[in-house]
């Protein structure tokens, strides 16, 4: 039992880094000090570099593409792009569609659907809430009939995460309403949001901003190449999915380097005044928080030394999500409450690359805090509620 | 990065779990606790043949050569065992500070005893009203040329009671709570002038308040450098604190499989009261606690093991983590046991004490959050 880094391990984290010191795009890299909203072309952008690279798909196999990293290298890799702030992946091609089609799709789909992920030709987005199915998924009414060589699809799939941009949806999808189990019903089909009968309307969140929608499909005709593994079984993909979806959602990176950044700031002191670290109350709960931390990060490691040891991502990782998500919502609140009256600012307009510092309202990101506040209340819900992820580790891990 | 354990550790685990299950049930352990001096002698002699008091100390010194995750291989399972053997008193906190500062006459006449089982032996770390503050030293060593003279007292001092050899921190220079000026005194039990007030714990075992009056000490019963005592003595409660709180996770595990176990068989409204999520969420959340008290009890022997700076910080927030997580799991295991759970008769009402006790060991969580802090 030991932690120490290899010298190959050394020389990787080396590599890493000056790739983002040197060929990520460093303009996106301030926005994101800054907490400026990245772009969608920002978002495109970024991601075709990183492509360029090599480094587009950490979880891939090498060959479908993959970076074909072990468990340390990703280890080390979340933490140097959580270093300098750079944006998370975005998950729905290559954490969430991806390892569906290369598992369980056919070598057409493979072929067809992989390349344009890994390159970010195609902004995908995920199709599994309904407004009547949230936690109870499996309840989804989207219906998916058999016309000739064509399903046509109608329903509604609610808080899709930036489907304003995408060009595919990936959807569970009733094909079958004469089952003994609800989940039997279900497939996993891909559908081009480009065509007659798909509208997007948009969900505005607590903070203000447009990030979730409302997709709507009205007799969309999918063609039967569409669908995914076998009809009847998307249920199964699906929670393969989910699993996936939880072994990243730990953050332990980037709760790392924004406990760090807290304790930095709490140092400092505005005009003379006695710095916030000074208080008692405050920084025992950000000590706190950095023990919540470690116990979070040593958990993931040893999830992923199981993984890389050849057992799948268990039901256990759920703890990852739950104890993940609590924690970047306990840092929320340790940064409104460093932030003071600077909580309270809505002023949206200053979050811009050009807008000048003496105007600016508040230190650094005061303003922000509240937004990410509110905003992150979020990580609790989806991918699974952490109450469903409880139910989870309750029924497949303890045997309850 | 590994989180396997070597071959060594695995026959070390191994042998520790046959023990538990074959030689030491709960019954057994009860009568143990409640016997005169609150273990059984047989059962430490049985520890010493099978090399287990020897796990921490170096080859050199007639030890295993093991190290913290040795170490927590054995508490852990001690923990699981509920074993009440003084192993801590004499293997983690005498040892300690014999291995770490004691000359090789010493380690001759007294490490080698502790090992070999034939010596019971104790550090007496504490002052009444010290808490936990190790600095905090009143009894006082005035040196006589070729001996010492010791006075003052000591409290909570673990296996006090049957201690042949007391390890005692006195000060011989400096202000109460300085860390320079503390000396280390092996004191034997039937020294005149020494009182011993033997007490049982809550957690069935044994502690003694002790008072020291014109104690005489000769010079080679000085443990160290005069003054230089600190660091053997934190290193030692270091080491202690490590050892605890895997014993806390052995325990914590040991609650909660228990408690599953329990709410499956147990049948209350027609149904196992282990249908009802109210119930399941609580033991989800006892499961966790536990699995991320061993992610942090892993990090701090690996990293107390490699030496690094973060060694203090990590043995710190293990601690931190016991202390929150050791209250919760043992009151929900007594909780979701119901009316049981409060009864003598049952076990998990002795773990959830052991559990209870190890908190206010070393620090609470208060204590160590505060020294995160910093």
């Amino acid at each position: 039992m030991n932690v120490t880094f290899t010298a190959d391990d050394v020389a990787f984290r080396s590599e890493v880094r000056d790739y983002f010191e040197n060929d990520f795009p460093q303009d996106i890299l301030e926005k994101q000090r800054k907490e400026i909203p990245l772009e969608p072309e920002d978002l495109i952008r970024w991601h075709k570099n990183i492509f360029e690279k090599g480094w587009a798909a950490p979880n891939w196999p090498v060959e479908h593409g993959g970076a074909g990293w072990n468990s340390v290298q990703k280890y080390i890799f979340a933490d140097e792009q959580a270093r300098v702030n750079a944006p998370p992946y975005l998950p729905f091609g290559v954490s969430m569609v991806g390892p569906i089609i290369y598992t369980f799709g056919n070598e057409e789909q493979k072929r067809r659907f992989l390349p344009d992920i890994l390159e970010f030709n195609t902004w995908w987005c995920q199709g599994y809430s309904e407004p009547g199915a949230g936690s109870d998924l499996a309840s989804l009414k989207m219906r998916a009939d058999l016309d000739g060589d064509h399903f046509i699809v109608n329903g509604t799939k609610t808080w899709t995460t930036l489907g304003q941009f995408a060009d595919w949806i990936f959807c569970l999808v009733r094909t079958n309403s004469d089952v003994a189990r609800r989940q039997e019903g279900i497939s996993f089909l891909l559908v081009d949001m480009k065509q007659p009968g798909v509208s997007v309307k948009p969900i505005i969140l607590l903070d203000g901003e447009h990030e979730v929608n409302e997709v709507h499909f009205e007799n969309v005709r999918v063609p039967v190449e569409n669908l995914v593994g076998e009809e009847g079984k998307g249920w199964t993909y699906g929670k393969v999915l989910l699993q996936h979806e939880r072994t990243g959602i730990a953050g332990v990176a980037q709760s790392r380097y924004r406990l760090q950044r807290l304790r930095r700031r709490a140092r400092g002191s505005i005009k003379g005044a006695v710095p916030l670290a000074e208080d008692r109350n405050f920084i025992r709960k950000v000590a706190a928080a950095e023990v919540e931390l470690k116990a979070l990060e040593y958990t993931e490691l040893r999830t992923l030394a199981s993984v890389a040891s050849g057992k799948a991502p268990g039901p256990e990782s759920s703890i990852l999500k739950i104890a993940g998500t609590e924690l970047r919502q306990a840092i929320d609140v340790l940064d409104v409450e460093a932030a003071a009256y600077y909580a309270l600012p809505y002023v949206r307009d200053q979050y811009v690359l050009d807008f000048p510092k003496q105007q600016s309202i508040g230190s650094e990101t005061d303003t922000n805090s509240s937004l990410v506040y509110f905003n992150d209340r979020k990580v609790s819900i989806f991918g699974g509620s952490n109450e469903i992820q409880k139910n989870i580790i309750a029924k497949h891990v303890l045997g309850l | 990065m590994d989180f396997s354990l070597n071959e060594v550790q695995m026959m070390l685990a191994d042998s520790i779990e046959k023990f538990v299950s074959n030689d030491y049930d709960f019954e057994s352990r009860q009568e143990y606790s409640g016997s005169e001096t609150g273990y059984s002698e047989a059962v430490w002699q049985t520890f010493a043949d099978l090399g287990w008091t020897s796990v921490p100390f170096s080859e050199d010194d007639g030890g295993f050569g093991g190290g913290p995750i040795d170490m927590m291989v054995v508490m852990e399972r001690l923990g699981r065992g509920l074993i009440v053997e003084p192993y801590l008193a004499n293997v983690v906190l005498a040892g300690g500070v014999l291995s770490r500062t004691a000359n090789s006459a010493q380690k001759d006449r007294w490490l080698s005893a502790v090992i070999a089982g034939k010596l019971q032996a104790t550090l007496a770390f504490v002052e009444p009203q010290a808490r936990y503050d190790i600095t905090n030293v009143t009894t006082s060593a005035t040196s006589n040329g070729d001996s010492w003279t010791l006075n003052g007292s000591k409290g909570f001092v673990l296996n006090g009671g049957n201690a042949d050899l007391l390890i005692v921190p006195a000060r011989t220079s400096g202000d109460q709570v300085d860390s320079n000026g503390i000396s280390l005194f092996g004191v034997d039990a039937d020294a005149a002038g020494l009182s011993i007030r033997d007490y049982h714990t809550i957690d069935g075992q044994r502690a003694a308040e002790i008072s020291l009056q014109d104690v005489q000490v000769v010079a080679d019963q000085l443990i160290g450098g005069i003054g230089d005592g600190f660091a053997a003595l934190d290193g030692a409660l270091d080491d202690a604190t490590l050892a605890v709180s895997a014993e806390a996770v052995g325990i914590m595990t040991a609650l909660t499989e228990k408690t599953i176990e329990y709410a499956k068989s147990r049948v209350q409204f027609g149904v196992p009261i282990s249908s009802f999520q109210a119930l399941q969420h609580r033991m989800v959340e006892m499961y966790t606690a536990c699995e991320q008290s061993r992610s942090l009890l892993m990090w701090a022997a690996m990293t107390v093991a490699e030496g690094s700076d973060e060694s203090k910080r990590a043995v710190h927030s293990a601690k931190y983590q016991i202390g929150i997580a050791g209250k919760r799991v043992g009151e929900e295991a007594v909780q979701i046991h119901g009316g049981m759970g409060v009864t003598w008769e049952l076990d998990v009402a002795h773990y959830f004490k052991r559990l209870t006790a190890i908190t206010l060991m070393f620090g609470n969580a208060d204590w160590h959050l505060d020294r995160l802090a910093d």
